[in-house]
């Protein structure tokens, strides 16, 4: 084997960190153009964010290469104590940290405060990717995914109590990797259904159907009409029952119309809720008797999954209300329910104005005037998206997103050609991770989720997100240099 | 590996990346570059657009004395969205007004079409300079409030009101109706009547712009691009007016405590040199703040001084019009120069009469006119109106009214100030429909002959007259207008208008008005040294006492000056409106009143014929 150095500097993946370099180099430029004011500062003076992000991208710079040093089997053999020592640090910091912005996830240590919880994720990676590389690990074991299930969960949880729901929020998207390794597709199908009727629930929640009956909601009736569609799906996938969902489907539509044409023939305010309750149960009844005749298992599921929708519907409004004041109205901003652009709604129609007014190519760098005269607030950090659709247009922004785009198909492209299992689940981890910051940050910025306070990888301000970040991508840089290596 | 079988999932994942970003993509492309309000709203927050007003144009009278000129004042303009602080106690005390009225003024502007939060409204109008000062100084106490420099409209003389008119706030009408080039905002001022209005475009000039960029906090971060789109405003074009302002506050002050007019044309231009309505008032009442209290004084006067008298007020021309009868029956070759009618003492067919006063019978035309006799023209419009060659009345009708159209009545004239009035010269139809088709007779329509029955002139077209019979035939429509600023006047003031009447009969009726003024109705009001041309009349009012009339024009040769003077209620026409207008007339020729004459000025000037 030729000396170890040569090898890492050949086997390093230089597209990966090309595209690295690029973004934390268009992200100081648009912190510089964000911060930028009509006091000309030289670009490196610390008193300013821009020069502050100088130094933070420099001391990256020497993190990233400090990793790639590292024995690549080091990662291996840490993972669970950095997820311990983590878990500790988190659980201190809830204590110990000052309360800054409504939120306890700062440690201060001297001049230099820290983030933990973006820390946090690498380590959650490397203790997941070990523990699903364990020999003998199968996901649909009991003992084994309700590990990994806690494995995600215990640092979410303490990220919550930090009052730092949208960095916990982050750890949800680990359901990819599951997925990847092996856990059934229905998970994420029934994930994504929660949050289907979820939205429904708040959205519709107050709708009524007819005037007469004011405490009926279009809510509810679209959550069932969702479940019994869903049901009949599965009736077919699963059960290759066609008979069953027919009768389901059939009798269901049957109900509603005689429902519809005697409220609108006779006016009779027809309480169309308990024409859907009369459907839910009926399908339940329908599965049971299936169940007992075809003695299958999964008929009861399904006949439990009416009755289940229905009661995450009746829980949604009460999960919403316990959700924080701010958190509430900015969902209901992003449905479209609250339209206060001085307010609630301020940010994100600031932010939109931006990004919107930049046309084609944009203003020019240093001449967005929504950026300049700060209008958008936080637009170094979490905001700082719009700089680049301000000053650089929507071909700046295009390039952005097709960069990020290319990083993440580039790392799935990486995580398949490893040979060690390790190496493949924390790629996918990583790949995951971005792809959730991207998701949300972009997607509040351009007003089409709700704002939940996560930044963009190498573009917004702060030196905790650029090193976790860097950290992140390095310690899978580093594993894939020695993908030839070892055998996990 | 163990559970290779998944590995297809890896382009489950990929696509939903891919998806999402192509999700995003397409919300770019609709904000980006679809959606252009963005950009608006960008602009709105960013820019602070100040106005700068141009000063307006100077307005001179024909030997260039300043009418109308610009004093500065200042518009406190406020943001509304940055008020947050304001010192409403101190300002009102700045201000001298009471906190009421400024929340009067604050909901005003709320209620202003286009009012906004985030762009500058006007809160109150036209301080003076001392305000100015004060408020200025303590400009930190007022967020959101700043200064707007403005330019007021200032008056030379107390004359002339009316002509000249004033300015005010656009009203909603004409906000709606500037679609093509957007001059006006709301609180802005424009002309509101006379030449103001009607040369508001030459007047206004262009409005300059600055702009500043403003951030989030509403605080000013210099201009932008350093002023590199910034407009400089433009002041408005001067205008020169054709009036002669002695001669107009010299017919104000003749009509004083009467009420009437006096329009006198120089007929060789169809230039207006005074334009007098009376009662008046000052133009500087309509000034400023006191504006609107003025105004509604005004407008409430029983008297009506917001009236044009001369371009709108109709009366029967009574005798006056006997000329235009004179010129079409000649026209016609109803009667000739030597055509004579019996007289006694009016006109009698049966029953019916026509009054005239007494004078020697019978007379030919040019006496007719000279002793302005009511049967001499009953008889021969009668002549026309039977006369077989129009095969019937009703054609018979309509040559006289064309006739009497090309003389400039019956339509508005196209004189350069707003509001003018048409009179009213009715045709066959009217009467087809008072009395029945081919069921009247000349003999009902016989007052026309005599400038009373259904037709009306107002005084301007009464003086056009006088102008187109010193010019002989033609006349050009009456104006204001005597230069602007950079353009030439419009076309229609410089073209002759040529009547249907053929020259040579207008000598007859110029011999005739000459007689009037020698040895005739209006000998008492002659002038010496000049040879007037004049005609009295007398309009018959239901309301009241008749309107005493007169139309003339001077030197009979080459003629400088047509006037008509109407003093309604007061009688004859021989009795008032003759003297005043040979003083008018004396006035702008000689420039003096000689000492003859005096005692009939003090008699005009002293009369008292409002009504009690």
């Amino acid at each position: 084997m030729p000396s170890r150095r040569i090898n890492i500097v050949k086997n390093l993946d230089w597209v990966t960190i090309g595209i690295y370099l690029f973004l934390v180099i268009m992200g100081w430029f648009s912190i510089y153009g964000a911060v930028y004011n009509f006091e000309e500062a030289p670009f490196w003076d610390l008193s300013f964010r821009y020069g502050k992000q100088l130094v933070w991208i420099g001391c990256a710079l020497v993190i990233g290469a400090v990793l790639l040093m590292l024995d690549s089997r080091l990662y291996n053999m840490l993972a669970y104590a950095l997820f311990a020592a983590m878990l500790f640090l988190l659980l201190l910091t809830i204590f110990v940290a000052p309360e800054i912005k409504g939120s306890r996830s700062w440690l201060v240590l001297g001049p230099v405060s820290i983030q933990p919880a973006e820390f946090a994720k690498t380590a959650t990676c490397l203790a997941l990717a070990k523990f699903m590389s364990e020999p003998g690990y199968s996901i649909s074991r009991p003992r084994h995914w309700i590990m990994t299930a806690l494995i995600i969960l215990m640092p979410m949880i303490l990220i919550v109590f930090q009052q730092e729901t949208g960095s916990a929020l982050v750890y949800s998207c680990l359901l990819l990797v599951l997925y990847r390794e092996g856990m059934n597709g229905i998970f994420l199908f029934l994930g994504f259904l929660l949050v289907v009727i979820f939205i429904v629930s708040i959205r519709f929640g107050s709708v009524c159907v007819i005037p007469e009956l004011p405490d009926e909601s279009y809510g509810l009736l679209i959550v069932m009409g969702i479940a019994l569609i869903v049901q009949c799906a599965f009736l077919v996938i699963f059960m290759r029952d066609k008979k069953s969902a027919s009768i389901l489907m059939g009798a269901s539509i049957v109900l509603f119309l005689i429902g519809y044409i005697v409220y609108k023939t006779f006016g009779y305010p027809v309480p169309f809720t308990y024409i859907g309750y009369a459907a839910i149960i009926g399908s339940f009844v329908l599965c049971l008797v299936m169940r007992i005749k075809e003695r299958m298992r999964g008929y009861l599921l399904i006949g439990l999954f009416g009755l289940a929708c229905i009661g995450i519907s009746s829980m949604a409004d009460k999960a919403f209300d316990s959700l924080m004041p701010h958190q509430q109205t900015r969902i209901k901003v992003t449905l479209g329910m609250e339209n206060d652009p001085k307010k609630a709604g301020y940010n994100v129609n600031q932010s939109m104005i931006a990004i919107g007014s930049g046309g084609l190519v944009g203003k020019g760098f240093l001449n967005g005037t929504q950026t300049k005269l700060k209008y958008v607030p936080e637009q170094d950090t979490d905001f700082i998206f719009c700089t680049v659709g301000e000053e650089h247009g929507f071909i700046g922004a295009t390039l952005v997103l097709g960069l990020f785009l290319f990083l993440l198909i580039r790392l799935i492209m990486l995580a398949e050609r490893q040979r060690s299992l390790f190496s493949r689940i924390y790629g996918y981890c990583v790949a995951s991770i971005f792809f959730f910051h991207l998701f949300i940050n972009i997607g509040m910025v351009i007003g089409l989720t709700p704002v939940i306070g996560i930044p963009l990888p190498f573009f917004s301000y702060g030196g905790s997100s650029l090193w976790g970040f860097t950290i992140l991508l390095f310690i899978f840089l580093r594993l894939d240099a020695s993908r030839m290596e070892y055998f996990g | 590996m163990t559970n290779d079988i998944y590995a297809n999932r890896r382009f489950v994942i990929a696509a939903l990346m891919l998806s999402v970003v192509l999700i995003y993509i397409a919300r770019l492309i609709n904000l980006q570059l679809v959606d252009q309000t963005y950009q608006d709203k960008a602009d709105s927050n960013a820019y602070l657009r100040k106005v700068q007003f141009p000063a307006r144009g100077i307005i001179r009278d024909r030997n260039d004395k300043v009418l109308v000129f610009n004093k500065l004042s200042y518009d406190v303009m406020v943001v509304p969205r940055e008020m947050n602080g304001f010192d409403t106690l101190e300002f009102c005390r700045s201000v001298n007004i009471t906190k009421k009225d400024f929340i009067d003024k604050v909901r005003e502007m709320r209620n202003r079409v286009g009012y906004s939060r985030y762009t500058p409204q006007l809160l109150i109008a036209q301080l003076d300079a001392h305000d100015y000062g004060v408020l200025q100084e303590k400009s930190f106490l007022y967020p959101g409030m700043y200064l707007q420099k403005r330019t007021l409209r200032e008056y030379n003389y107390p004359n002339a009101a009316l002509l000249l008119g004033s300015i005010g706030e656009v009203g909603r009408n004409t906000l709606k109706a500037d679609t093509i080039d957007h001059f006006y905002v709301p609180g802005d001022y424009a002309g509101q009547n006379g030449v103001e209005l009607t040369y508001e475009k030459d007047l206004r000039g262009e409005k300059g712009e600055e702009i500043f960029l403003r951030d989030a906090h509403g605080r000013i971060q210099g201009k932008l691009e350093d002023g590199l789109y910034d407009k400089e405003s433009k002041p408005g074009k001067d205008l020169q007016l054709s009036i002669d302002i002695d001669l107009q506050a010299y017919g104000e002050r003749l009509m004083q405590n009467k009420v009437g007019s006096i329009a006198a044309i120089d007929p060789s231009t169809g230039e207006i040199l005074a334009l007098v309505s009376s009662p008046t008032y000052d133009p500087s009442l309509l000034v400023g703040r006191k504006r609107s209290e003025n105004y509604d004084i005004l407008v409430n006067d029983p008297l009506k001084p917001l009236f044009d008298r001369p371009m709108m007020a109709c009366y029967p021309p009574g005798s006056t019009f006997k000329t235009v009868n004179a010129l079409v029956l000649q026209q016609e070759k109803i009667i000739s120069q030597w055509t004579a009618f019996p007289c006694s003492e009016g006109y009698h067919v049966g029953s019916f009469k026509v009054g005239c006063h007494a004078h020697f019978s019978p007379l030919n035309l040019i006496q007719s006119i000279q002793h302005s006799c009511n049967a001499y023209y009953c008889a021969g419009f009668r002549n026309m109106m039977d006369n077989r060659k129009y095969k019937n009345i009703s054609n018979a009708f309509e040559v006289w009214k064309n006739h009497v159209v090309s003389l400039g009545f019956g339509y508005k004239l196209g004189a350069d100030v707003p509001n003018e009035k048409r009179g009213y010269i009715p045709n066959s139809g009217v009467y087809d429909r008072i009395y029945g088709e081919g069921r009247w007779k000349s003999l009902m329509i016989v007052s026309n002959s005599i400038g009373q029955g259904e037709i009306l002139a107002t005084p301007l077209q009464i003086a056009n007259l006088a102008a187109t019979i010193a010019n002989r035939g033609y006349y050009i429509v009456p104006h204001l207008v005597k230069k602007i600023e950079g353009r030439e006047i419009d076309s229609c003031y410089l073209q002759k208008k040529v009547s249907t009447i053929d020259s040579i009969y207008f000598e007859t009726v110029v011999e005739g008005m000459d007689l009037v003024m020698k040895n005739g109705t209006g000998w008492a009001a002659r002038i010496d040294s000049i040879e007037v041309c004049g005609k009295t009349g007398t309009a018959q009012n239901p309301h009241g006492e008749d309107h005493s009339l007169f139309m003339a024009f001077a030197p009979k040769k080459d003629p400088k000056i047509a006037i008509c003077v109407v003093v309604e209620n007061s009688g004859f026409g021989a009795t008032w409106a003759a003297p005043i207008a040979t003083l008018m007339m004396e006035k702008y020729l000689k420039g003096y009143i000689p000492k003859r004459r005096l005692y009939l000025e003090e008699r005009m000037l002293n009369a008292n014929l409002l009504p009690k």
